[in-house]
């Protein structure tokens, strides 16, 4: 079973407590932005197959939403971190480049 | 290719079995190819059929990383059904549908399809109407479906529970002729029709790259060396973000894990599938006797093939509910599957920014009964650069709002 240490409460969640909120740190468009800028935003995902920041909620215990970065081919977590941050802190980065030299990082 | 009838069992039962051949080559890979399809789960394979059959194309190869069918296509409920909602739908699934009528004798290769029929329960006074709603629709769109009281499902279902405590059963949408059929025979049955008309299924076969000149597709890296090729189909499922990265794109695509399992085997007690999308799960027999079960998608990003537990405890919570003699029920397997999950839960079949690059992804939870159409649809697109049953599901839906919303008929993943 996943476990996510949610940053919000400080308590190790099971993910049966934890709901998945999708992908984090897009950039939210809005009135003026074009059809290709909204589609991006609404549909375009990177999905990738390795590392994966996304967006989590504690719904089933303090309520607040966070962010982890999680690797979608073992599950292993690289960290979990507040959720007001447009990317992703440099202490979870380094931790990543330590653990997978060879991955190739995208913050969409 | 040796034919398979009644009589070569006979003739084989004589000599022990020693005559039967192989029932595809397994070749080491050409340097270039008129067409390459990338994936050979089941809708990689009936598009390479449907190109050799209907458009002569046969300098073809099938490129599959691990073994054929070894996808999603060997790890589905098999559920074949096509009461979907919206138009474009209906017209792809009912196609296919009908196409899985004659199956085995255009192949000829037994892929066991069993019209026996689908109901699908409603719960709710809302999912009532919505079913009835669909019936109409359907009923607009040539697909035989019905409404049907609950006292008829009582007696199409005799096991079933229909005062569930939570959910009692109202009606159901009932599609006689829907049912099941056996996945592995459906790849197996069209690798078999694709080796006889000369083309080449490359198994263990890892597609690493896909190589492009002026935007046109030129080929593609392996990991048993480079291939040529002047078109190029990419049907790889829950794999289609790595594939469309290769190719330079983003899709609206995200992969999860998909679960079933299996009980041990029992004497025949159901014989339509039931599927109850309220409490998200749903149940069929399969001919060996075993309970076939299906639940809800994972919530989450996931390549590992596996799911969470607790996904299966809600499955399994939900038809013993509505099954109560299953409760005592011992399940022999698990498994997941890597589905690709669409915004409005329908497939893509489109052309790419990358020129005679086509792909074919989306299916989701549900792209089982879809194999033999889409197969159709796709190598329509690919020879001839449209086709009208694959018209609305192209890729650029996404930009233009022009969703085909089927987030109701796919409520719960089959
Ligand atoms: C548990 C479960 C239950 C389901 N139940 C139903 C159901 O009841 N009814 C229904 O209609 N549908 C059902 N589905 C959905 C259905 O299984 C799929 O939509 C369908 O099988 C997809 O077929 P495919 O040929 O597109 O993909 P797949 O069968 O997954 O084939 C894709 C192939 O591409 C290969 N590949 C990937 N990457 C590469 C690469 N880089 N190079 C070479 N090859 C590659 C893979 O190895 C794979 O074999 C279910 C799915 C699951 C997981
Ligand atoms: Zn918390």
């Amino acid at each position: 079973m996943l476990i996510l240490h949610c940053p919000c409460c400080g308590i190790d969640a099971d993910e049966t407590e934890l709901t998945p909120g999708g992908t984090a740190h897009l950039k939210r468009e809005g009135p003026g932005s074009s059809d290709e800028a909204f589609e991006r935003y609404l549909f375009l995902r990177e999905n990738p197959r390795g590392v994966h920041f996304e967006r989590w909620r504690h719904a089933h215990g303090c309520g607040k939403w966070f962010h982890a970065a999680r690797c979608t081919m073992t599950l292993e977590v690289f960290g979990t971190y507040s959720a007001q941050t447009h990317a992703p802190p440099r202490e979870i980065l380094d931790r990543i480049a330590e653990r997978r030299p060879q991955e190739r990082r995208e913050v969409a | 290719m040796q034919r398979y009838s009644a009589f070569a069992i006979a003739r084989e039962a004589l000599r022990h079995h020693t005559g039967w051949q192989r029932a595809w080559r397994s070749p080491e890979p050409k340097r270039r190819y008129d067409t390459i399809i990338i994936g050979a789960g089941g809708h990689g394979l009936a598009t390479a059929y449907w190109l050799g059959k209907l458009y002569g194309i046969r300098d073809v190869a099938v490129i599959e990383k691990g073994w054929l069918g070894g996808g999603n296509t060997g790890r589905n409920t098999t559920i074949i059904r096509s009461n979907y909602l919206q138009d474009p739908s209906a017209a792809i699934y009912e196609k296919s549908r009908s196409l899985y009528e004659t199956m085995s004798q255009d192949i000829n290769y037994n892929v066991m399809f069993s019209p026996r029929g689908v109901l699908m329960l409603a719960q709710t006074e809302a999912e009532a109407r919505g079913y009835r709603r669909t019936a109409h629709a359907n009923a607009l769109q040539g697909v035989e479906t019905q409404f049907v009281s609950s006292w008829r499902v009582k007696q199409l279902c005799p096991i079933i529970s229909l005062e569930g405590p939570r959910y009692p059963v109202l009606g159901a949408l009932w599609q006689p002729r829907a049912g099941t059929a056996r996945h592995d025979a459906v790849a197996w049955g069209y690798a078999r029709a694709c080796s006889d008309m000369g083309m080449d299924i490359i198994q263990k076969c890892e597609v690493t790259g896909i190589r492009s000149e002026g935007g046109q597709v030129t080929g593609v890296s392996t990991t048993r060396g480079e291939i040529e090729c002047d078109r190029l189909g990419i049907v790889v499922a829950g794999h289609s973000g790595a594939l469309a990265d290769m190719a330079g794109f983003r899709l609206p695509i995200e992969s999860v894990a998909l679960q079933a399992l299996v009980s041990e085997p029992i004497k025949p007690a159901m014989d339509v599938v039931v599927m109850a999308n309220t409490v998200h799960g749903y149940m069929s027999q399969s001919d060996k006797g075993e309970m076939v079960i299906g639940g809800g998608a994972d919530g989450y990003n996931n390549y590992t093939q596996r799911g969470s537990f607790h996904h299966i405890e809600e499955t399994v919570r939900a038809l013993v509910e509505t099954f109560p003699m299953i409760s005592r029920l011992k399940m022999l397997r698990q498994w997941g599957g890597i589905v690709d999950m669409t915004g409005d839960r329908s497939p893509i079949i489109s052309k790419t920014p990358l020129g005679n690059c086509f792909i074919n992804c989306g299916w989701g939870t549900g792209g089982f009964k879809a194999v033999p159409g889409s197969g159709w649809a796709m190598a329509e697109l690919m020879a001839k650069g449209q086709s009208p049953l694959a018209e609305a599901f192209t890729l650029d839906r996404f930009r233009e709002g022009r969703f085909i919303d089927e987030s109701v008929a796919a409520g719960v993943a089959h």
